[in-house]
């Protein structure tokens, strides 16, 4: 068989079963977070019959195995149950949250990875010049602003200030993939960028210098070959697995990781959503995020291994 | 009528009086107290605009949040239920009487045990079936049967299974007497559904001045006027919008950038900054809500009164209400009533911050002077972690050691409030002394979080229900206060004000101190000028 056709079959099994197990632990996690689903739902409105009459209604008094296997039953069907707090089918609200999340998210992927990468190469071009120091600092100052910050930062000065770009609460309109909604997401995108910058450029950077060190490049300099073209055409693509792994964590923290930008912009996302469900303790909707929250990152560090095996054709055939 | 009067009432319908200021000086202008408050009811009423979109902000929903009213619990979905459905009985704002809303009329027994409500005829659900006692009887029931998962429950259950429909009329026969019955009834969990909302709880088909269009739980809610609405003065805009906007400076930044005409719970802390902005208006009203520290009266060492009162003489209210509610906000007096309520007992001697008194009296409990746990969290109130810091500090100062633990706020109210036995807490208001007490400081209360069982108490409680004479229950009910004031397990440092800041253009606005957002009520009250 064809060894990167089964390098992947390989990934993907493995990837079921950490998805499996990360399901089992989430489900042992919020049994051990203290209160359960109808105290915490009715909260200080709670009765003692109210509260017993929903843990009845959704058999909280069953064993923990008998519940953990109902759900699983149900997800292997496809079918992710209906939130106890509203009987809203999770598969259709997911669907909404997941597509708003992954549209917010492939805005800012799409501005932060080009510029991430060519600002790394512009970076070494310039190594321990000016416009290489310039760029360091600059992200790395916006690296270390916490990004709720940045946050209120952009939405003062653009949306309250110059009346550019909209503040909260962004909802986007229906159809989701559109160019009016691209405009409407510009500021929460635009700190998103500004959050995963520096971790990708700072990687590109470091990556394409180790490269630079080595003999071949010395050649190619002494060849007279123009500084840019052997970063571009030599180092860049030999450098391109490390790369490729640090972009797709960023991709990964993009979709799982901004709850915080998600609640300062009201963006109605999959991170809130996860956060709603946690506080009341709703199962089907924590599992449900819990699950795709681990796809994603399961996906995208098998696209990152793959992609970099294909990039290195050495790792293509293992001795 | 005099021109001074007007000018007041108008005053209060544009938010820049508050009811109770102006009762004050209509009775100096030698007004009766009815009059007045008919009067600003019509003043309110005076020019409304039709039409128009009207968007609110606000925070306390979430994406778990219900359409079923019996569930709801959050101030997004109070405000959402009431734009479609309504109750039997609504709160006056002015006066905290008891009004007719889907209830015509009632009369009561003498005893106050039988009550007969007329429920109004003419009004239809957004489905097209006419409002009949038989909804009344089925929603009562879904919120009271054995099944109930109703928020309501713990109010219900004072009325039990003892109601009927009689012809056009709900009939409920109690077993003891209940003055303040028809309050039960304008509880927000109990909109009037068709057939109790059996069939489908989550319909959102009520008799409200509009029709839900759009349900996005922790998003967003729509809904547009009905034109086979039963009542004219009421829900005047063509569509009515909810936003939820859980975060304070989104919420702010929604407000100030037009995106919104309204918002809710202002921080204290920059409501000064907001005031400045010169197309904004903030509406605070002093509500029944209260920031409370509880003990356990029958825990070691609460359960000895010294140590208690030593507690209460420690506490710097004024120093709180300055601190942790900016000045938004008015002392507390030991006992959860204020003079928002009816029958308020205003003789009982104002607690102030006093060392010698907190020092002796902790002598005298015979303390033995290890630290005692305060449990707080943020999730209690905003503030509380402060407010236990600036507690411990006065009872160091009387001798009183305190030690702070702070708590995670993700299920504060389910494993420290009512488990703990000292922590500090909220309670929002009730609309009536009977029901706060009920609800809390009943023997049998399931929410006694102070552990308060007294029969004398309880003899007090039940009488004053049932009394119809005003004097003889202001009397009962000084001197409940009187005993909580001097022996119950509750710290009442504070009384928050509900702040909520609007567009200048929002017009209608009545400030209710029933609870924030008007009551839930500004998509039927309000209006928006040009």
């Amino acid at each position: 068989m064809n060894p990167v056709l089964s390098l992947i079959l390989l990934r993907v099994g493995i990837g079921l079963l950490v998805i499996l197990a990360i399901s089992a632990l989430l489900f042992i996690g919020v049994e051990l977070l203290p209160g359960d689903f109808a105290r915490n739902f009715l909260g200080q409105s709670a009765t003692p019959e109210a509260v017993a009459n929903i843990r009845k209604e959704l058999g909280l008094d069953q064993p923990l195995l008998t519940r953990y296997f109902d759900w699983l039953g149900g997800v292997l069907t496809g079918d992710f149950g209906t939130s106890w707090a509203n009987k809203a089918s999770v598969n259709e609200q997911l669907f909404k949250r997941l597509s708003n999340t992954l549209f917010l998210a492939a805005v800012a992927a799409v501005f932060a990875v080009p510029i991430a990468v060519s600002l790394g190469m512009v970076a070494v071009f310039f190594r321990n010049r000016l416009p290489d120091h310039v760029i360091n600092i600059v992200s790395l100052a916006a690296i270390s602003m916490p990004e709720f910050f940045v946050g209120y930062l952009f939405i003062f000065f653009f949306a309250l200030l110059l009346g550019f770009g909209d503040g909260p609460p962004i909802i986007p309109n229906a159809p989701l993939w559109s160019l009016a909604n691209v405009q409407l997401v510009a500021l929460p995108a635009a700190t998103l960028v500004v959050v995963v910058l520096a971790h990708m450029m700072r990687m590109t950077r470091a990556a394409i210098l180790n490269i630079m060190d080595s003999a071949y490049i010395e050649t190619a300099e002494l060849k007279g070959v123009r500084m840019m073209t052997i970063i571009r055409k030599h180092a860049a693509p030999n450098a391109i697995a490390p790369i490729i792994n640090v972009v797709a964590l960023n991709l990964a923290y993009l979709v799982v990781g901004v709850v915080v930008v998600e609640v300062i912009f009201a963006y109605p996302g999959m991170g809130q959503y996860f956060v709603d469900a946690v506080t009341v303790r709703d199962m089907p909707v924590v599992q449900a995020c819990g699950v795709v929250f681990a796809a994603v990152y399961v996906v995208l560090n098998m696209v990152a291994d793959v992609g970099a095996i294909l990039a290195n054709p050495r790792l293509m055939h293992p001795k | 009528m005099s021109k001074e009067l007007k000018d007041l009432s108008l005053r209060v319908v544009r938010g820049q009086m508050n009811r109770r200021d102006f009762m004050g000086r209509a009775a100096a202008l030698g007004v009766a107290a009815p009059l007045a408050s008919q009067l600003l009811a019509s003043t309110a009423q005076a020019a409304p605009v039709r039409g128009g979109h009207f968007v609110s902000g606000l925070s306390g929903g979430a994406s778990t949040d219900t359409l079923d009213p019996a569930l709801s619990a959050s101030v997004v979905m109070q405000n959402v239920n009431f734009v479609w459905g309504e109750c039997l009985v609504l709160p006056d704002p002015v006066d905290g009487t008891a009004q007719p809303w889907l209830a015509e009329s009632w009369e009561a027994s003498k005893d106050a045990k039988k009550w007969v409500f007329k429920i109004r005829k003419g009004v239809t659900f957004s489905n097209g079936k006419e409002l009949t006692a038989d909804d009344v009887v089925a929603t009562l029931h879904r919120h009271s049967d054995e099944n109930s998962k109703s928020g309501a429950l713990g109010v219900v259950k004072n009325i039990g299974q003892n109601f009927k429909a009689d012809g056009d009329n709900l009939v409920i026969e109690l077993e003891a007497g209940n003055a303040d019955l028809p309050f039960l009834l304008s509880d927000y969990h109990l909109i009037i559904q068709p057939n109790g909302g059996m069939d489908d709880p989550q319909a959102a088909i009520g008799t409200g001045a509009y029709k839900m269009e759009q349900n996005d739980p922790g998003v967003r809610h729509v809904a547009s006027r009905r034109d086979d609405y039963w009542r004219s003065d009421w829900g005047y805009y063509d569509s009515v919008e909810v936003l939820d906007i859980s975060d304070d400076t989104a919420r702010t930044a929604a407000l100030t950038s037009g995106k919104v005409h309204a918002i809710n719970r202002v921080s204290p802390k920059t409501v000064d900054l907001l005031k400045r902005a010169p197309a904004l208006k903030i509406a605070n009203v002093s509500g029944r809500g209260h920031y409370v520290f509880i003990c356990h009266v029958n825990a070691a060492p609460f359960d000895n009164n010294d140590l208690r009162l030593a507690l209460k003489y420690a506490m710097d209210r004024e120093e709180l209400v300055d601190k942790i509610l900016r000045g938004y906000g008015s002392v507390g007096n030991d006992f959860p009533i204020n003079a928002a309520y009816a029958y308020f007992p205003d003789s009982i001697p104002q607690r102030v911050l006093d060392l010698d008194k907190a020092a002796h009296h902790y002598k005298k409990s015979g303390h033995d002077g290890t630290p005692i746990t305060l449990r707080t969290s943020n999730a209690a109130f905003p503030g509380a972690e402060d407010a236990a810091v600036l507690f411990q500090q006065s009872c160091n100062k009387a001798g009183i050691p305190i030690d702070i633990k702070r708590e995670p706020a993700d299920g504060y109210w389910s494993n420290v409030w009512n488990v703990k036995p000292f922590c500090t807490s909220y309670w929002g208001g009730r609309p009536t002394q009977d029901q706060m007490y009920t609800v809390a400081y009943y023997s049998k209360a399931d929410w006694n979080d102070t552990r308060w069982q007294r029969p004398d108490f309880d003899k007090l409680l039940i009488e004053a229900r049932a009394e119809l004479e005003p004097a003889r229950r202001k009397e009962l009910y000084t001197e409940m206060g009187l005993m909580l004031h001097d022996e119950g397990g509750v710290i009442v440092p504070m009384f928050n004000d509900f702040i909520d800041a609007t567009t200048k253009k929002l017009d209608g606005i009545v400030t209710d101190p029933t609870f924030e957002t008007g009551n839930f009520l500004w998509s039927c009250r309000t209006w928006l000028t040009a």
